[in-house]
C-alpha cells in the first residue's frame, strides 16, 4: 500500500503540467501590464497583419504577430486571459457554492428537499445552456458581471447533481449511523462528516467548471454580448480572428489553441487534485 | 431473573411494518439485564437487525414501528421527545457495526475521528478523551497506538479497524452495546480474535451486549441467553446453555442441524426442513390473524 502511495504521488505529470501552465497563464494575466510587450489597444495599420516571429515578415517585439487593426496579438491574449481568469474564478466559485449547498442537503437529507431541488434542477436543465446565457446576458445587461452571474446560474446544477448522488451514497455509510447514535445533529453530521468526504469531488468539478467558465465566456464574447468591446477578450479575438483567417490564420489559431489549452488544463488539473486530495485513492 | 434488578434493555411487543403494510417485526418481546450477553440469531431478513436499530433509534425511512415499547434503563423511548432520546441513546449506548469498512469515515484520521465524540457530545476535555482513548487502544491490543491514531481508515486492516471500532464503543462506558454481526465481515482466523476481545472488554466493563449474529457457534461462545428470531418473530428464548442443551423450537433444533460442526466436518449439512417452514409459515399466520383485528 505504501508502494502504491508513493508511485502515484511521484507519477502524476498531468497535474504538474497542467499546474504549471495554469501557473503560467495567471501569473501573466496578473502581471499583464508588466509583461505585456505592447499596449493591446494601440493600432497601427502600418503593422496590420504582421505573421508570427518565425514566419518572414516578422517585426521584434511582436512575437505572435498583429491583427487585422495592427494590434499585438501577444499582448492581448494577456489582457484577454485576465477577463478569462477573473470570470473562471468567480462564476465557478459561485455556482459551486450555490449548487453544493443544494446538492449537499438534497442528498443527504432527502425526502422533501431532495424533491423539491431536483424538480429545480430537471427544470434547469431543460434550457439549451448557451441560449439561456445568451439570454439572461441580454436582461442583465453586458458587463463582465452579468456574466459571472450568468454563469453561475445556469452552471450551480452541474454542481448540484454530482454532489447530490455523492452526498446520498455517502449518507448510507455506516459511519453516518454511528455519528448518528452517537447523538451528533443532522446538520454537524451534514458539515463534519459528510461534506469532507464530497470535497475532492467538489474541487475536481469546481476546476472542470472553471474550463467550462472560461468557454462561456468566450462565446458571450464571440457574439458580442460580453464586456464592453473595447477591451481583448479570447471569445473576441477569435471572432475578429475568424473575418481574417484567409489573410493571417495566427489572429484566429492563437485565441483558439490558448482557449482549448487552458480549459483542458482546469480541467486535468482538477482531476489530478481530486487523486491527491482523496484519501482513498491517494 | 430477580424481579427487583431494572434491565438494561426491554422491548415490548415491538411491530414494525414496511411502508406496504408488511409486516418486519411481529410483536416482538425481550429483555437484556445489565451486564449480560444476549445473543439475537436467525438467518438473513430475520428481523435482526432491524431490532438492533430500532433500539438505537436509526431505523430506515421505510420501516414503521407501530406497536410496543422500548426501555433503556427505565426510559421509555416512546415518552422521550426525539432530542431527549437522541441524547438518551448517545449516552448510554454503543454500536459495533458489521463492516468495518464503511463505519469510519474515510477522510479523517482515526484520532481525532475516536477522541471527537467523546469531547463534542460529552464534554471532555481533549486530553481526558485522548488518554481514554489509549487506554482502549491499549485493551484491544493494538501495540502501535501512535500509528494507528494518526493513520486513515484505509490504511488499517479490515480486524484493526474492527479492533478500533470495538475500542470506541467502549470509550464512552455505554450500559448497552448492539453489536451487529461485528466479525461477518472478517476473516475466519480474525474472527475468533475479535470475538474474544469482545468478551474480555464486555466482562471487564460490565457492559450489557445485544448480540445480532447468524452464527450459533458464536452464539454459544459468547452469550448467556439467546433470542431465536424468524421473520420477525421470537420463536424461542433460553439460556444458552439450556437452547444447546434442549432446543424446544422445531426452527431450532433445524438451525442446529444446519451448523458445520469441528467433530464431522465431512458431514453434509441440512437445509432446513420443508415441514418446519411449513409449520412457522402457520403459526406466522396466525400470529398476525390475532394481531390484525385490534389494530385495523
Amino acid at each position: 500500500m505504501d508502494k502504491a502511495r508513493t508511485s502515484s504521488r511521484r507519477t502524476s505529470p498531468r497535474l504538474w503540467l497542467a499546474g504549471g501552465w495554469l501557473l503560467l497563464a495567471l501569473l501573466a494575466a496578473i502581471l499583464a501590464p508588466l509583461v505585456a510587450p505592447q499596449d493591446p489597444l494601440a493600432q497601427d495599420l502600418m503593422l496590420e497583419r504582421l505573421p508570427p516571429f518565425w514566419l518572414d515578415g516578422a517585426e521584434p517585439g511582436y512575437w505572435l504577430g498583429t491583427d487585422s487593426l495592427g494590434r499585438d496579438l501577444l499582448s492581448r491574449l494577456i489582457f484577454g486571459g485576465r477577463i478569462a481568469f477573473i470570470v473562471a474564478f468567480a462564476a465557478a466559485a459561485s455556482a459551486c457554492l450555490i449548487g453544493s449547498a443544494l446538492g449537499l442537503i438534497a442528498g443527504y437529507f432527502g425526502g422533501w428537499a431532495d424533491r423539491i431541488i431536483s424538480r429545480v434542477v430537471d427544470i434547469w436543465l431543460a434550457f439549451p445552456p448557451v441560449l439561456f446565457a445568451i439570454l439572461l446576458v441580454a436582461v442583465l445587461g453586458t458587463g463582465l458581471s452579468s456574466v459571472i452571474i450568468a454563469i453561475a446560474v445556469i452552471d450551480w446544477t452541474r454542481f448540484c447533481r454530482v454532489i447530490r448522488a455523492e452526498a446520498m451514497s455517502q449518507a448510507r455509510m455506516d459511519y453516518v449511523e454511528s455519528a448518528r447514535i452517537a447523538g451528533y445533529g443532522r446538520m454537524g453530521i451534514m458539515l463534519r462528516e459528510v461534506l469532507p468526504n464530497v470535497l475532492p469531488s467538489v474541487v475536481a468539478l469546481l476546476s472542470l467548471e472553471m474550463g467550462i467558465a472560461v468557454i462561456v465566456e468566450a462565446i458571450l464574447s464571440f457574439v458580442n454580448l460580453s464586456i464592453s468591446t473595447d477591451d481583448p477578450t479570447w471569445g473576441g479575438m477569435i471572432a475578429e480572428g475568424r473575418l481574417s483567417i484567409h489573410q493571417a490564420w495566427w489572429v484566429l489559431v492563437f485565441p483558439l489553441t490558448t482557449l482549448i489549452l487552458t480549459v483542458l488544463c482546469f480541467s486535468q488539473f482538477g482531476e489530478g487534485l481530486k487523486a491527491r486530495f482523496d484519501p482513498v485513492l491517494r | 431473573m430477580s424481579a427487583t434488578a431494572k434491565p438494561c434493555l426491554e422491548i415490548r411487543s415491538l411491530s414494525a411494518v414496511l411502508a406496504n403494510g408488511q409486516r418486519v417485526l411481529r410483536s416482538v418481546s425481550l429483555a437484556v439485564q445489565p451486564g449480560e450477553v444476549r445473543a439475537l440469531v436467525g438467518e438473513s431478513g430475520a428481523g435482526k437487525t432491524m431490532i438492533g436499530k430500532a433500539v438505537l433509534g436509526v431505523l430506515p425511512k421505510s420501516v414503521r414501528i407501530v406497536e410496543g415499547e422500548m426501555i433503556i434503563e427505565g426510559e421509555d423511548l416512546g415518552r422521550l421527545d426525539a432530542k431527549a432520546r437522541r441524547t438518551l441513546i448517545g449516552a448510554r449506548t454503543a454500536l459495533i457495526p458489521q463492516d468495518p469498512l464503511t463505519a469510519l469515515n474515510p477522510s479523517r484520521r482515526i484520532g481525532p475521528q475516536m477522541t471527537d465524540r467523546l469531547v463534542r457530545i460529552l464534554g471532555w476535555s481533549g486530553d481526558r478523551a485522548d488518554s481514554r482513548i489509549r487506554q482502549l487502544l491499549d485493551e484491544v491490543q493494538i501495540r502501535d497506538p501512535e500509528r494507528v491514531l494518526k493513520s486513515y481508515p484505509h490504511e488499517l486492516s479490515g480486524g484493526m479497524r474492527q479492533r478500533v471500532l470495538i475500542a470506541a464503543a467502549f470509550a464512552a462506558e455505554p450500559r448497552l452495546i448492539v453489536a451487529d454481526e461485528p466479525t461477518t465481515a472478517l476473516d475466519v482466523t480474525v474472527q475468533k480474535q475479535i470475538l474474544r476481545l469482545i468478551a474480555e472488554l464486555q466482562r471487564d466493563h460490565g457492559t450489557a451486549i445485544l448480540f445480532v449474529t447468524h452464527d450459533l457457534g458464536v452464539v454459544a461462545k459468547i452469550s448467556q441467553k439467546v433470542s431465536v428470531l424468524y421473520a420477525g418473530k421470537v420463536v424461542e428464548e433460553a439460556a444458552t446453555v439450556d437452547l444447546f442443551a434442549s432446543p424446544q423450537h422445531p426452527y431450532t433444533r433445524a438451525l442446529m442441524l444446519a451448523t458445520p460442526r469441528y467433530t464431522d466436518p465431512y458431514a453434509s449439512l441440512k437445509p432446513v426442513d420443508e415441514t418446519v417452514l411449513a409449520g412457522l409459515a402457520a403459526e406466522i399466520a396466525a400470529a398476525d390473524q390475532a394481531w390484525r383485528p385490534s389494530h385495523g
